[in-house]
């Protein structure tokens, strides 16, 4: 099992606090608003499990902290940028510091795996020579070196989510947003994906937003770690190096945070519509 | 160049709903006058991007190679059949008058100021606008044109300016060989059904034609090709409900461009008869 050496991921919000911030964020269309007045804050290498209902928002939340949409009202700070105002040029430069991995994984359905992972270093026109392997050692993270040839058809559901992971890592961002990347895979293969997720965490400090409605997949994040010394996924809180938790759940109902703490008060809630997502 | 994303037309959000016919016209007159906004900040995204960077070379040879080289074999025949029917209309005619050296004037005026550049504008309308429809609408209903933004790529940059100048560039070509097949069809056409010689029909095509009917076929080809082209491009990705959107979108596109090919053809036409009693 490989993993990416050289270069470590930045880290986001040393200097500037939070890594992303939402205030009072409201978004809507012709149904009604959709968000209402959401505000949450994630800290530099800081996991966040955005669970909730179908169509509360979670996908929404996840574009707008990449600045793909642009809230109605309040206010999204990523990396101490208010990307909320800012023009879809400037917008442009600013993705390129975030990696989104989609539901589906939103592969490019005409070039092949090596393609849609060098997508961004060929649109950065970056030299051949030093795409290659920067392509191959994150497939190899991803364990899908062998794949690089074949078009995202021919993969399964699972490996075209690997695929979409490694194509959102291979600039190394210090921000990672997952859109509900174990929906509609098998447990095995969800495993598999959320280790890919604690790596990615643990051995570089990643900040993420993982939206999802499967409470396990946050408890895996929160209850597991993966160790670098054994290169294994061990039992125990994930903690920074400032033995913080590094997981925490917030939970959306009604476009607003109903719910914000670690996984002990989640697990301790007696609030019903809390218990709803542990049976 | 362009500050906006792609998806002009979201809704506003609380959009009240209006019970009255007044109401519902005035909506409908509303939403057609954004579509209008939208197709036309979309048109003037596509051709400022030319002029500034970053710009796809290799897609704009790409589509090039589909529009023009896929296009060619239906322009072949279709080129030579409307020349020859032409001939056989109008030769029977003249043959009243004693007046069948004419035939090559009249075949030539019609294919190049007329047919040719309106019949290969229907006809790429109907293979390549619809094309550019369902290939940008799958790529937007599986998520692939956020990916793109996700990553820092501006959509109109990749997806719409080289699909339009590569339809600027073929159709006029397009047409241009649209017209000398239909010359050769009337030829085979006369020779064979008029006992005309083909040195008359050919020296008779050529010197009936002015400066001023090449460029009215070119000024109609160039406009045809960025009709069909942009509109195309609006349909995909301005793509509502899932695959369904996606086949709406195609017969859209193809029905709205060639709608507006023969009423721009028109207009076209008398502003060419205007320019040429003018000049």
């Amino acid at each position: 099992m490989g993993s990416p050496s050289t270069n470590s991921f930045a880290t986001p919000g040393s200097e500037v606090g939070a890594a992303l911030e939402f205030s009072d964020v409201w978004i809507g269309f012709d149904e009604g608003p959709i968000l209402r007045g959401l505000s949450f804050a994630a800290q530099p290498r800081e996991t966040l499990i955005l669970l909730g209902e179908t169509g509360t928002g979670k996908t929404l939340a996840l574009k707008l902290a990449a600045g793909l949409l642009r809230p109605d009202r309040g206010t999204v700070r990523a990396m101490g940028q208010d990307i909320s105002t800012k023009a879809e040029r400037e917008l442009l430069q600013f993705r390129r510091q975030v990696g989104f991995v989609f539901q589906e994984g939103a592969l490019f359905d005409s070039l092949t795996v090596g393609e849609n992972v060098a997508y961004r270093l060929r649109e950065d026109r970056v030299s051949d020579d030093k795409i290659e392997p920067r392509v191959e050692e994150v497939l190899r993270f991803v364990e899908l070196e062998h794949t690089a040839g074949l078009l995202p058809s021919e993969l399964s559901g699972g490996m075209r989510r690997r695929v979409s992971i490694a194509r959102a890592l291979i600039t190394r961002p210090p921000i990672v947003l997952y859109d509900s990347p174990t929906a509609g895979l098998d447990p095995i293969t969800s495993q598999t994906i959320i280790t890919l997720i604690l790596r990615l965490r643990d051995i570089y400090g990643v900040t993420a937003l993982l939206a999802t409605h499967r409470l396990q997949d946050g408890f895996a994040l929160a209850n597991f770690h993966f160790d670098s010394a054994t290169r294994s996924v061990r039992r125990g809180v994930a903690k920074d190096k400032f033995h913080l938790a590094v997981t925490r759940f917030l939970v959306l109902r009604d476009g607003r945070i109903y719910f914000e703490g670690g996984p002990e008060e989640m697990l301790g809630s007696k609030d019903p519509y809390l218990q709803r997502f542990l049976i | 160049m362009s500050d906006a994303p792609l998806r002009f037309t979201r809704s506003q959000p609380n959009a009240p709903e209006s019970p009255s016919v007044a109401g519902f016209l005035t909506d409908a007159a509303k939403e057609n006058v954004l579509k209008v906004q939208d197709f036309a900040k979309l048109s003037y995204h596509s051709i400022g991007n030319l002029f500034t960077r970053p710009r796809y070379g290799e897609d704009t040879v790409h589509q090039m190679d589909d529009i023009g080289v896929g296009s060619l074999p239906i322009v072949l025949l279709s080129g030579f059949f409307i020349g020859a029917v032409m001939v056989l209309q109008t030769g029977s005619q003249f043959q009243r008058f004693g007046q069948v050296s004419l035939t090559g004037d009249i075949v030539s005026l019609a294919l190049v100021r007329e047919l040719g550049p309106s019949i290969t504008g229907l006809l790429v309308a109907g293979r390549c606008s619809s094309g550019i429809a369902s290939e940008l609408g799958s790529m937007l209903v599986t998520e692939q044109v956020d990916a793109m933004r996700a990553m820092g790529t501006d959509p109109s940059r990749k997806l719409v300016s080289p699909r339009v100048l590569a339809a600027l560039i073929v159709v006029p070509l397009l047409t241009a060989i649209s017209v000398f097949m239909g010359l050769v069809g009337g030829m085979f056409a006369s020779v064979l059904s008029l006992r005309l010689s083909a040195t008359t029909f050919w020296q008779r095509a050529i010197a009936i034609l002015e400066f001023s009917d090449l460029m009215q076929g070119f000024t109609k080809s160039v406009v045809f090709a960025f009709i069909l082209s942009t509109v195309g491009c609006y349909q995909g990705l301005n793509v509502r409900g899932g695959t369904q959107g996606v086949g709406r979108a195609t017969t859209q596109a193809v029905v709205v461009s060639s709608v507006l090919i023969i009423v721009a053809d028109t207009f076209l036409t008398k502003l060419a008869l205007f320019l040429a009693e003018k000049l």
